[in-house]
């Protein structure tokens, strides 16, 4: 039967999000622009970590690209095991991250979704997600010959100091000094008032989509937000974010309005910590719908809004320093553990399924410790699951099949 | 009401008949590589004992790792709820198990009526778990039924250090090279599983009194090993292979649809 003659099932038709298509697109035209030659394109190209204050570079007409989503959709496209099997005969470790793995590997061959990712003319690293990313781009800086703008934000376990405003903030001035100079233009401060702003706007919009799944039965599951979340990872502070996202909340609101849940007969309200599993996505996501577990909201994709608090939409720039040093990775663990609990409450949660990830360490570290927190203070019920983001080879599906059944067949 | 529960594990597949709350009859054959059989040879060969025949069986539960190959059962539930049944059938004091199976080793928390409160399992690795005593046997050609025995007459315990299966069996390989007692080196081997699955009771924090149950609690040196890590004493039923099952056959009592053919 072709895909023309299925029937269609009314009841899942009903559920499908709407958007998505002009997602598609919209991430389509995004990767054949930084995929077309360097002649035509005129654009520079900088790679940049998924944590990076990515708004100057939109503001100097420079296409921002990350290899972290290249991670994702080679996690998502299952080419992981491949490219980390590769990377690994290249002499890397197999406790190496797998998107830093995945990453190194496909550079080097032409190959991996997409036919791989542009090259850069820059590479722009944020330590505030982790160490790994500091080797991962010095490697590639080396691999490609371009420079490197290093942006170091310390941990903040519990607080901002004056020290640290200091430190980081002339790093930014920093920052803006090099886009000049690898651009031979000046920095555009009027433009980046505008680009701050939509960048607030878009984090707001996305803020505001998480949100609608307070409402019950939830419109969409954490699942749809991974998918979503592509947009305020890659074109934070443009134009085309704010406007597809205003529109994936209309579709939300209607939602709502005409009690339509993604899970049909919507029992159990669950949280999800830590990224997703790329290359299980749909499994994962139709065993808790068989268990009319709700995966309601996660501490990944609300990642991106983390840290609003401390940015101002009137002063980006000024902000940028605190906005991108205080986000929910860069902090001690009982931040974190305070983090879940507030969701929980929030969107009505009845219990939490950790994701304890090979790959990422600042994420997974305090896990066990945030687990016991949340059962002593909400008495919450918790499952841990182990695996890894991109290597499947980390993933055991019978155990992990017996585990949420458990888990579920507890609650 | 007769109901049946249906063990697939990944060595042993166990069976268990009850009666109105009462067990009848319990069953345990060898899985072999074909799960699916297993359930239905441990299935025909427990009617064929008891001379109950399908007809008159109401309701079956599987479980185990092969739960859902059993095609037959009305119902499939994880073995960490049907051990908590199970357990707390055989002893309603129970309030912590801790068990050890061919391929997983788990600790699970209940509650006054038998509920799940927490669990926890081994990751993705062999060592804590019955297939690391059998990798463990093979190594040093001592049939696993005298493990236990033979691990009670050690002078001292020999240390194994290493976590991971493969590289504890080098490491008993070289002790044997050494002129280790065998005994001493069983006993090695006992308290790293101990270590091993008292780590992860911690983690959840296990409550006495603490019940052991799966095939490795028949092996006397891994309970004493236990119980040394534990500070008290473990509590282990003679039905301690078949609890899982038995768990299986009395959640089937509460599975609507009746009859299973
Ligand atoms: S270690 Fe974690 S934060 Fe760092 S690149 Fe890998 S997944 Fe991202």
């Amino acid at each position: 039967m072709t895909e023309s003659q299925k029937p269609i099932d009314p009841e899942k038709e009903k559920r499908k999000i709407k958007s998505d298509k002009r997602m598609k697109e919209i991430m389509t035209e995004y990767y054949v622009e930084a995929k077309t030659p360097r002649e035509q394109r005129g654009k520079k190209i900088a790679w940049i970590t998924s944590g990076g204050p990515v708004e100057p570079l939109i503001c100097m007409d420079i296409i921002p690209v990350y290899p972290e989503n290249y991670g994702a959709m080679i996690g998502a496209s299952k080419m992981g095991v491949d490219l980390c099997e590769k990377s690994e005969e290249m002499g890397y470790s197999r406790d190496l991250c797998s998107y830093a793995r995945a990453d190194i590997a496909s550079a080097t061959v032409n190959g991996g979704p997409i036919g791989g990712l542009p090259e850069p003319d820059m590479l722009i690293c944020c330590n505030n997600i982790c160490g790994t990313v500091l080797k991962w781009y010095e490697v590639q800086a080396r691999y490609f010959k371009v420079p490197l703008f290093i942006l170091d934000t310390p941990i903040c376990h519990t607080e901002f100091t004056k020290e640290m405003r200091q430190y980081v903030v002339k790093q930014i001035k920093e920052y803006i000094a090099f886009l000049e100079d690898v651009c031979g233009k000046p920095f555009d401060y009027d433009r980046m008032d505008e680009v701050g702003a939509l960048s607030f706007r878009g984090q707001e919009l996305w803020q505001a989509i998480l949100d609608t799944t307070m409402h019950k039965p939830a419109p969409i599951t954490c699942f749809d937000a991974f998918f979503h979340l592509a947009m305020i990872v890659t074109l934070r502070g443009t134009r085309t974010v704010v406007d597809y996202y205003e529109m994936l909340l209309a579709e939300m609101k209607e939602r709502i309005a005409a009690g339509i849940g993604m899970i049909p007969d919507e029992k159990h309200r669950l949280l999800w910590d830590n990224l997703p599993i790329w290359y299980k996505m749909r499994w994962l996501s139709d065993k808790f719908a068989s268990h009319n577990a709700c995966l309601v909201a996660d501490t990944y994709t609300s990642g991106w809004t983390s840290s609003m608090k401390y940015l101002d939409p009137d002063d980006f720039l000024g902000s940028l320093a605190e906005g991108y040093t205080r986000i929910f990775l860069n902090a001690g663990t009982d931040i974190m553990a305070d983090n879940i609990m507030g969701m929980a409450e929030k969107y009505d949660a009845v219990g939490v399924v950790f994701h304890s990830n090979r790959s990422c360490k600042p994420y997974s570290l305090g896990q066990y410790d945030i687990q016991r927190i949340v059962q002593e203070k909400m008495g919450l019920p918790t499952l841990m699951i182990e695996a890894d983001m991109v290597d499947e080879r980390s993933f055991s599906e019978s155990q992990i099949d017996t585990r949420i059944d458990a888990f579920i067949e507890m609650l | 009401m007769i109901t049946a529960g249906i063990d697939v594990g990944s060595i042993s597949t166990k069976a268990a008949i009850v009666k109105d709350h009462v067990v009848l009859a319990t069953k345990v054959i060898q899985t072999g590589y074909n799960a699916q059989n297993a359930g239905r040879k441990v299935f025909d060969e427990i009617q064929a004992e008891t001379g109950i025949s399908s007809s008159q069986i109401q309701a079956v539960v599987a479980t185990g790792y092969g739960r859902k190959s059993v095609t037959f059962a009305d119902k499939a539930v994880t073995e960490i709820t049907c051990h908590a049944v199970g357990a707390h059938y055989l002893n309603p004091e129970i309030r912590s198990i801790i068990d050890i199976g061919g391929q997983d080793s788990k600790a699970i928390i209940i509650d006054e009526k038998g509920r799940v409160k927490d669990f926890a399992m081994n990751d993705k690795c062999a060592a804590g778990t019955g297939r690391f005593l059998e990798v463990m046997a093979r190594a040093l050609e001592v049939d696993l039924d005298a493990f236990g025995e033979m691990s009670l007459t050690a002078d001292k315990t020999s240390a194994i250090s290493s976590l991971c299966t493969v590289f504890a069996e080098s490491e008993v390989i070289s002790l044997i090279s050494k002129g280790e007692k065998r005994e001493n080196i069983i006993a090695g081997i006992h308290a790293s599983i101990g270590a091993r699955v008292m780590a992860m009771g911690n983690r959840i924090g296990l409550k006495a009194p603490v019940m052991m149950t799966g095939g490795v609690a028949m092996n006397i040196g891994v309970v004493k090993a236990l119980e040394e890590k534990l500070n008290s004493s473990l509590v282990v039923s003679k039905s301690a292979q078949v609890t899982g099952a038995i768990g299986a056959a009395l959640i089937a009592e509460t599975v609507k649809g009746g009859n299973n053919e």
